[in-house]
């Protein structure tokens, strides 16, 4: 995988924490917050733990906590699979 | 404080049924829930029956947000509170957030999330253990969670009591309102039906290995030779009596009137069990004598020298046949804390209906038991206070007294 798109992780969302019932995921969340789209902190440590396992890149939980929308969360995800080249 | 404490809504899961009608139907028609064991492949082990909830699709009752978090004993709580705070017509949204208390009993906790999560520790690594486990496992789990999803931030608990703890968890919850939380939404259900979880059943030495799912279960039977482990429960909306009426109550079941529980004596000790003290302290409780009490919901393990104990401890209260006695959880098999509320649920449908249902399967009763135990067909007799009892393994004895209220 040379990156991580914006589908990917929606994916990943709603396998590892399910969707909430008035919000549209496939709408453009990109600059959406994570607290907006109803994911809390656990939510996204099960996410960054899938992500460690099919991307192969680490996200510790004191910088996963700080990453409030998908694209601040990708934008990380995709420097570490440049830097992993 | 002696304030009236009222039930307003109930929630059933049961493998005989979903939802208190369901369950109520097919309890008085003597229809159970007993089955095979098809969770897991449980061809290899002693005992393969279970009371099993064959028709519940977790999809259609609980929030996509919380299915990846929850065990199946979580989920059907979160259903059956539902279901009670939808019959009891409370809108969580508009009572204010500390008014309403959430106490539940649990006797398992999440296994069949549990078991799924050691197992990909053991084959894959900590990694893969979803960061759900830290809360899906405990006790507390299904009070937690019906209190978040309903915003009931009042006064919580949870309680552990194996059978006991289910009428336990009303206990708690009448004192709660007592102390002043006007509303408190209680019960117990569980569900352990993984590899694990039915090798911890099994280790009880108290599981029934019979093969027909008709004759498993029989309590106080000549051939009693244990239980039938289910999963499932109830969930009951307790309210004070002034707030109810405030509310405009849609309808009152019953009032929760008495509640004891006490602990068995060390083994070897001379003193006898403490379920008859139990009961009397309950009916005590409730203002009442032995003599008003209508119908006895029985703890009926199906284990001789347990079957003699509570039969004797009734006897001695109510004298000889003193007293109908019953237990339809032959049906649903033997439920742990949500076996408890779910006596609860039948002894208040016998108040609604005046009806006792019968206790399905059990047919020779030892004449030396000296019990009134309802059996073939249900019995219709006026009834408008019951007892219901609840032992717990390792020494807990539960009594719970319903009344009628009147108008």
């Amino acid at each position: 995988m040379s990156t991580m798109t914006i589908d990917d992780l929606r994916a990943i969302l709603v396998s590892c924490a399910g969707e909430e019932e008035n919000v549209d995921l496939r709408a453009d969340i990109s600059d959406v917050t994570f607290e907006e789209l109803g994911y809390d902190s656990l939510a996204l440590m099960e996410t960054a733990a899938r992500i460690e396992q099919d991307f192969g890149v680490r996200l510790p939980d004191d910088v996963v906590v700080e990453l409030k929308t998908p694209r601040a969360l990708l934008d990380v995800v995709n420097g570490g699979l440049v830097e992993a080249k | 404080m002696t304030e009236s404490v009222y039930v307003t809504g109930l929630g059933v899961a049961a493998s005989t049924g979903l939802g208190v009608e369901k369950y109520w139907d097919a309890t008085l028609e003597g229809r159970g829930g007993i089955s095979q064991l098809t969770r897991f492949d449980a061809s290899a082990y002693p005992a393969r029956l279970a009371g099993q909830i064959l028709d519940f699709e977790a999809r259609e009752h609980i929030p996509s947000r919380l299915l990846p978090q929850t065990d199946v004993s979580t989920r059907l709580a979160l259903a059956a509170a539902d279901w009670a705070l939808t019959d009891a017509k409370v809108d969580p949204t508009a009572l204010t957030d500390y008014d309403m208390g959430v106490v539940t009993s649990n006797a398992s906790g999440g296994f069949e999330f549990t078991h799924r999560e050691f197992k990909k520790l053991w084959s894959q690594g900590s990694q893969y253990v979803s960061v759900y486990e830290s809360f899906a496992w405990f006790y507390a789990v299904n009070t937690g969670q019906i209190s978040i999803r309903h915003g009931m931030r009042g006064p919580s608990s949870a309680l552990v009591a194996e059978q006991a703890g289910g009428l336990d968890a009303v206990g708690h919850a009448r004192r709660t309102i007592r102390r002043g939380t006007p509303l408190v939404v209680t019960g117990g259900v569980d569900s352990a039906f993984d590899p694990w979880g039915w090798l911890a059943h099994l280790s009880s030495g108290h599981v029934s290995d019979a093969t027909d799912p008709h004759r498993a279960y029989l309590p106080f039977d000549a051939e009693a030779r244990g239980y039938v482990p289910g999963e499932g429960g109830a969930m009951l909306v307790l309210e004070q009596a002034e707030a109810a009426r405030a509310r405009g109550t849609h309808h009152v079941y019953g009032e929760i009137a008495g509640y004891a529980s006490t602990f068995d004596p060390p083994p070897g000790s001379s003193r006898p069990p403490g379920l008859r003290r139990a009961a009397e302290l309950a009916i005590a409780d409730a203002g009442l004598r032995a003599t008003d009490i209508d119908v006895v919901f029985a703890d009926a393990v199906g284990i001789p020298e347990l079957d003699r104990a509570e039969a004797d401890a009734i006897a001695a209260i109510f004298g000889p046949r003193g007293v109908p006695v019953t237990a339809p959880k032959t049906l649903t098999g033997r439920l742990f804390s949500g076996g408890g509320p779910l006596d609860l649920v039948a002894a208040l449908l016998s108040i609604r209906d005046g009806v006792i249902p019968a206790t399905a399967g059990t047919a020779d009763v030892p004449d030396d038991y000296q019990l009134d135990l309802v059996r073939g067909a249900p019995r219709g007799a006026p009834v408008s206070t019951a007892l219901v009892l609840g032992r717990g393994r390792w020494g807990f004895n539960s009594a719970v007294v319903v009344t009628a209220v009147p108008g």
